[in-house]
């Protein structure tokens, strides 16, 4: 196998409490040498990238994205997803099971996995936590776990009977899984399409209440506290409200396993957004109003947050081109992540370099048990992003890599360029 | 709830909302937020001389002019008020409608919208029941688009005659409106706010006169948040109270088909907020009574008071023609040479667009 040598850059590895410049060497996959500036610069048989005034990173990770395969080829498949995933530095993804259909077992969970797929870097399938997500019968996780899964979750149709959801959480934590809920009381939800609040009511909108996601999360936190002595392990995803986020904090000060992951959109963009019925603001959970969006900025930068995810959700053209209330959930997310989190958690908010780069590799890495993933030390993956942070661009979701243009972020000034991703030594991406 | 960490923030910049670029077309009328004060009075005053003019002079204002009415609900007065303001200027309609169409087929609004264009359509009125629907058709077609009402959320030109309808009694003879013309008019709207797109229209629109909203009706169908949508708006839930306060009354029918599962108890309703010849006798003895239609006689309003000497249900009806003549006139004489073509699905960095 070939070797790579990434020299002269800085190598920021939080998880490893690195910050120095440092040369990598990558051998068959795995990260084979950590060494002083310039000792690679002629390496034997190793392909040399130049990262001189670069920072090399542990590979992106995003435990929250749909690829859309199996059964929605037309939106996106597997081998698009992952290249725009790796244009966005990402190495590695989770990606949701509510495809067609819906990934409910050890044979889709393999196919999803397979070479055949395309993928141009690690795929980690989510399981459904329920027969075709129907929120009834419980699937085998020990063998969806056993297939490659890295969790279950009826993403998009959320588990509301307690029973179940109980269940589920036991189940999962036997065999060491963890239970992602798309928190939403869609009882509360009818028929809506934006944030309730002001703004639904001068575009006429029927609106989703902020108590439809926190009353679900406070529920599963509920039934983690029973659950207490098998320890399971509950992951609240895209939190948008400031309610969910501090049920959150006080479960995790009660001492249960209780973690959660914030979108850009949603600590970026609030209600007002959705502007005059433009469908690239549409997605679910919706955007929030300004005071829940600065909780999920302060419970970034406060720690509570473990994971930046994008929720990356391609559709079609003409599938966003509709009635507001008729558009499909979801906007793309892979490619304008790490530029909006360099720019305005790090730019903006002065948070910590490395720590901006722990919520979008180590944590994540840590969260569904990506083992060595996340971190660049001996012996680990040879999963690298290799950016320019002093670049600023534009994002021209025309260029996408992903089969979707659906983004509120099109035109947006970014910081940080990607010039390689690379996924266990393999160049994913070379900007 | 963490009230501890909210009193320690620190403000913080963050990227604003977008600016819009609707519309587009300058003889679109989508809101009744598109329009500046000058322009509504410019419409109202163009309503009374295109009303008072020759009907075969009149019929040249827009002759051979093609324009077509999309329907995607059913309408009887604000369909054929537009359809025969469009005649009376000399205008060719055509009318299609969601259930003799291939709308039925599955052909998207933006589909049947290029559709209609490349038939020579040079204008679309549209009615639908999604709201935002007009901003859309707009988008695809770059066509001057009349809003007749897009699901819950406006409809200008109903708003636009009413306020001709409470001109015509409370100020009357005035033929030009500014910000204070109806400075210390309170008009009260009454009933199922959450769901009507007149009274968005009419609260948007009302106060830029100097003019003072009441919103009246029971929290399932008036939300505390109906009152944050502009200046001049107040919600007084007490009917008789509200009464009292305005010289202009409109009722709204409850929207049954709108009510999505939520449950309401009818005679409840009728005995707090059904006006009644004795309500309206005890607290506002001269207030003009408006209704948008369709009334639903013995619910919202007796038969003695649709009927009765107050109401001015049957005069909105007329002015809307007269209004509609002079929106129509706008939308297809009106000066394109500051047309646009940028894209609503820009960030934020699009403001220096402008």
């Amino acid at each position: 196998m070939t070797a790579l040598a990434i020299c002269g850059g800085r190598l920021v590895d939080p998880a490893a409490g690195v910050d120095v410049a440092k040369d990598i060497l990558i051998r068959d996959g795995r990260v084979a040498e950590i060494t002083g500036t310039g000792r690679l610069k002629n390496a034997e048989g190793a392909q040399v990238l130049d990262a001189t005034g670069l920072i090399v990173a542990p590979g992106l990770i995003d435990i929250h994205v749909h690829l859309r395969e199996p059964g929605q080829a037309y939106k996106e498949t597997i081998a698009t997803g992952t290249a725009a995933a790796a244009a966005g530095g990402f190495s590695s993804v989770a990606a949701m099971p509510n495809t067609n259909p819906v990934n409910d077992s050890p044979e889709t969970t393999r196919w999803m996995q397979s070479p055949e797929r395309g993928a141009q870097i690690r795929v980690f399938p989510i399981a459904a936590a329920t027969r075709g997500s129907k929120g009834e019968m419980l699937n085998d996780y020990a063998a969806l776990k056993s297939a490659g899964a890295v969790a279950v979750t009826d993403d998009g149709h959320p588990i509301l009977k307690d029973g179940v959801m109980r269940e589920a959480l036991a189940n999962a934590a036997r065999v060491g899984l963890t239970v992602i809920q798309h928190a939403e009381d869609t009882k509360m939800t009818q028929g809506a399409s934006m944030n309730l609040g002001p703004v639904s009511f001068k575009l006429g909108l029927r609106g989703m209440p902020p108590e439809a996601e926190s009353s679900m999360v406070e529920r599963d936190i509920r039934l983690v506290a029973e659950l207490r002595e098998s320890h399971p392990h509950l992951h609240v995803a895209h939190t948008s409200t400031a309610a969910a986020l501090a049920a959150v904090r006080q479960a995790r000060r009660n001492g249960l396993r209780v973690t959660c992951e914030v979108a850009p959109h949603h600590f970026l963009l609030t209600e007002e957004h959705v502007g005059l019925y433009n469908t690239h603001a549409k997605m679910n959970p919706p955007l929030r109003s300004a005071a829940d969006r600065d909780a999920m900025i302060e419970g970034i930068l406060d720690g509570v947050v473990d994971a930046i995810a994008t929720d990356h959700a391609p559709h079609a053209m003409h599938e966003k081109e509709v009635e507001f209330e008729l558009a499909p959930n979801g906007i793309t997310g892979l490619e304008t992540a790490l530029g909006l989190c360099l720019r305005w958690l790090h730019g903006e908010w002065k948070m910590p370099l490395g720590r901006v780069l722990s919520l979008l590799s180590a944590q994540p890495a840590a969260l569904l048990n990506m083992k060595g993933r996340g971190t660049l030390t001996v012996g680990s993956f040879g999963d690298v992003v290799v950016f320019d942070p002093k670049a600023e661009w534009i994002y021209r979701a025309t260029e996408s890599k992903s089969k979707a243009k659906n983004t509120p972020f099109d035109g947006w000034p970014m910081q940080g360029k990607v010039r390689w991703t690379v996924s266990e030594g393999k160049i994913a991406f070379a900007g | 709830m963490n009230r501890a960490a909210s009193s320690t923030r620190r403000p913080r910049t963050t990227p604003p909302a977008p600016a819009s670029s609707f519309p587009y077309h300058p003889g679109s009328l989508l809101s009744v937020l598109d329009l500046t004060v000058d322009e509504v009075s410019h419409l109202l005053t163009r309503a009374t001389e295109l009303e008072n003019e020759d009907p075969i002079l009149r019929d040249h204002t827009l002759a051979k002019r093609r324009i077509a009415l999309l329907f995607y609900e059913s309408s009887t007065r604000t369909r054929t008020s537009f359809e025969l303001a469009c005649k009376a200027l000399g205008a060719d309609t055509t009318l299609v409608s969601s259930l003799s169409s291939s709308i039925e087929k599955g052909e998207s609004l933006k589909d049947t919208g290029l559709t209609l264009r490349a038939l020579g359509a040079e204008a679309i009125i549209l009615r639908h029941n999604s709201s935002g629907a007009a901003w859309l058709l707009e988008e695809s077609t770059r066509l001057p688009v009349i809003n007749a009402g897009d699901g819950m959320h406006e409809h200008p030109t109903q708003a636009l005659l009413d306020l001709r309808t409470i001109l015509a009694h409370l100020r009357l003879g005035i033929p030009a409106v500014g910000p204070a013309t109806l400075a210390g008019v309170t008009v009260c709207i009454v009933g199922d706010i959450l769901h009507s797109r007149v009274a968005r229209s009419n609260m948007l629109l009302l106060p830029r006169m100097g003019a003072q909203v009441l919103l009246c009706g029971p929290k399932e169908l008036l939300p505390e948040q109906a009152a944050r949508s502009g200046p001049g708006i107040e919600i007084e839930r007490d009917f008789d109270r509200a009464l009292a306060r305005s010289q202009a009354v409109m009722m709204l029918r409850i929207q049954a088909e709108r009510l999505a599962g939520q449950q309401l108890d009818l005679d409840e309703y009728k005995a707090s907020y059904q006006l009644t010849g004795q309500r309206l006798a005890a607290h506002a003895p001269t207030a003009v009574v408006l209704h948008p239609g369709p009334i639903i006689r013995g619910m919202e309003i007796t038969a003695g008071v649709a009927d009765g000497i107050q109401s001015a249900i049957l005069e909105q009806v007329t002015n809307g023609l007269a209004i509609r003549m002079a929106v129509m006139e706008r939308a297809l004489t009106a000066d394109t040479g500051a047309l646009t073509d940028t894209s609503p699905y820009v960030g934020w960095t699009g403001g220096d667009r402008a």
